[in-house]
């Protein structure tokens, strides 16, 4: 068969149709390599912007014990970002590349990180909802058609579910603990709870890239359909904790088999898409400097290896 | 002081080392010049929380009086933190927090090994589990010293100014004093004088390697192993220790 357009795009089809994965190599169309590096480049950022707010409790962790913890968990999120950025890197962008559209505000990443971290409840808030949110998305991802981008998941995937226990076991001593504590554990519940929703991205009707994105099975469920998977999994949880969601809307549905919600503001979601959100400009102007002020140590690292290899030909 | 007491210092000595080590790395988590060193850094810091918080389990051990590890850790008042000044000085820039690292794990790294050969068993067992994860540290930052010694011009100058200035708080690693002598002569501690050998030994063939001159020996500032400390010492105590002060006596 002669490498046609047509014939490529058959092929790239055929493979979706019977579950084979995409690899590097293969033929792709260019919008699907696109979406790709669009979609995985913003979750490695969000990886690394998440870095920040979760960050901001390492120095004043309640316990050692926690400040292990949360360290761990920090530098897993490094982690997931350079599976990410690797991943990323194979459809043909480069990490400078990646970071430079993020630090110009081209890119975009999670808006959730864009909300400050006040209390240490907070701490136990984004690992129990942001990271539960976060699991179900990636649950998902582990099937995408793309295979560097899948198995990066499979492996992201396990340790995200212990953070998620993690959070959920922090907000938990504080929802059995002094009345001081409960009220921090609620008054984390009631910022984080809408932003966690908003995660799931907007409605199935407004979505712009959903429906292709689930012809081309990079993702497999609509974002309704996680968000939905998500109260439900969740309601019971805060229950357990003596814990109440912020949503008057809020009940049991017999008739559907799954929890009603209320309206969720969208406006508020688009504002912090859009950049307006509490920390925007400091999650930016961080990660622009550490980047900036970065720069020579990069360049004394390539230099040195240069030197090294130069020198090693020369013996 | 009685055997035990000095016990519980020297121990005290080597937990806080680690801790407030750990604590200044920790703050640069995810502010790192690259992703690369972003992890490597917070994977430092988390071992050396990690060992802060064995070593303060000890600690309050031979106490015996009824103290956890993170009663030491978060409600004791700056006279009674027994660390070195050196670690307990800001990051700086990249240059000056790898100087800072480079120095403190080349001597702790021998310190460790030594440690292992202890009559106190603990400290033996502490000493052993640790040695793998403060060997990865003594390279990691020795092989830093090296690239940005050994880099481009910015970098080599950065590197050397870093060392310049940090220098006069690398000897009270190896100053002895009473406790010191004392925990040596039972078999315990660690000669520091063995140790000075082999960390000027390390240190100046990777200065060599990186192409850095060694700084002169000047003033040695020193105190920290007696409570006296730099004042950046109560902005670290007061950042580290404000939720335990804030909410006293809960459980997290």
């Amino acid at each position: 068969m002669e490498n046609t357009i047509e014939n490529l795009e058959a092929k790239f089809q055929a493979k979706l149709d019977a579950e084979i994965k995409i690899e590097p190599k293969d033929w792709m169309p260019d919008k699907y390599r696109k979406t790709l590096v669009r979609q995985i480049s913003q979750h490695a950022h969000s990886e690394i912007v998440g870095m920040l707010p979760e960050g901001n409790w390492i120095t004043r962790a309640p316990s050692l014990r926690r400040k292990i913890g949360l360290l761990a968990k920090v530098q897993d999120e490094g982690g997931h970002g350079l599976y990410l950025y690797s991943a990323a890197e194979t459809l043909g962008t480069s990490r400078d590349q990646m970071f430079e559209d993020l630090n110009s505000g081209k890119a975009k990443y999670s808006s959730i990180f864009n909300y400050p971290t006040l209390t240490w409840a907070d701490i136990g808030a984004v690992g129990w909802l942001v990271d539960g949110a976060a699991i179900m998305n990636q649950v998902m991802l582990t099937r995408a058609s793309y295979g560097p981008y899948a198995r990066a998941m499979v492996r992201i995937c396990k340790e995200e579910s212990f953070h998620q226990r993690q959070g959920y076991e922090i907000t938990m001593a504080l929802a059995q603990g002094s009345p001081e504590q409960k009220e921090m554990a609620q008054d984390a519940l009631n910022r984080w709870w809408w932003p966690s929703l908003m995660m799931f991205g907007p409605s199935d009707a407004e979505s712009t890239h959903s429906a292709q994105s689930m012809a081309w099975k990079i993702k497999r469920k609509s974002n309704d359909e996680l968000r939905q998977s998500f109260v439900d999994a969740t309601v019971p949880q805060a229950e357990f904790l003596g814990l109440t969601l912020p949503d008057k809307d809020l009940k049991w549905n017999e008739e559907r088999g799954h929890y009603d919600y209320g309206a969720i503001d969208w406006d508020e979601f688009w504002q912090v898409v859009k950049g307006g959100g509490p920390c925007n400009k400091d999650r930016l102007k961080v990660r622009n400097k550490a980047y900036n002020e970065g720069a020579w140590v990069r360049e004394a690292a390539m230099a040195h290896a240069e030197k090294r290899a130069e020198r090693k030909k020369n013996n | 002081m009685e055997n035990k007491e000095v016990l519980f210092d020297y121990v005290l000595r080597i937990a806080d080392n680690a801790l407030i080590l750990g604590h200044r790395v920790s703050e640069l988590c995810g502010h790192g010049p690259s992703l690369e060193t972003d992890i490597g850094l917070t994977n430092i810091a988390l071992d050396l929380v990690g060992h802060a918080r064995v070593l303060l389990q000890y600690a309050a051990d031979v106490e015996g009086k009824g103290r956890t590890d993170d009663d030491l850790a978060f409600l004791r008042d700056i006279r009674e933190f027994k660390n070195v000044l050196l670690v307990e000085q800001p990051n700086g820039n990249f240059a000056n927090t790898i100087a800072r690292q480079f120095l403190f794990d080349t001597f702790n790294y021998h310190f460790f090994a030594a440690l292992t050969n202890s009559k106190d068993e603990n400290l033996v067992a502490i000493a052993k589990k640790s040695i793998k994860e403060v060997t990865y540290h003594y390279r990691y930052s020795a092989e830093w010293v090296i690239r940005l010694g050994d880099g481009t011009e910015e970098s080599h100058e950065k590197m050397q100014s870093a060392l310049n200035e940090i220098w006069d708080y690398a000897g009270e690693m190896f100053v002895a004093d009473e406790v010191d002598k004392q925990m040596l002569a039972e078999g315990i501690g660690v000669d520091l004088n063995a140790i000075k050998a082999l960390w000027e030994e390390r240190v100046t063939a990777i200065l060599k390697e990186a192409t850095l001159d060694k700084p002169e020996d000047g003033w040695i500032q020193k105190g920290g192993k007696q409570g006296k400390h730099t004042e950046q010492m109560g902005f670290v105590l007061a950042e580290i220790q404000w939720m335990q002060r804030a909410y006293p006596g809960m459980e997290w």
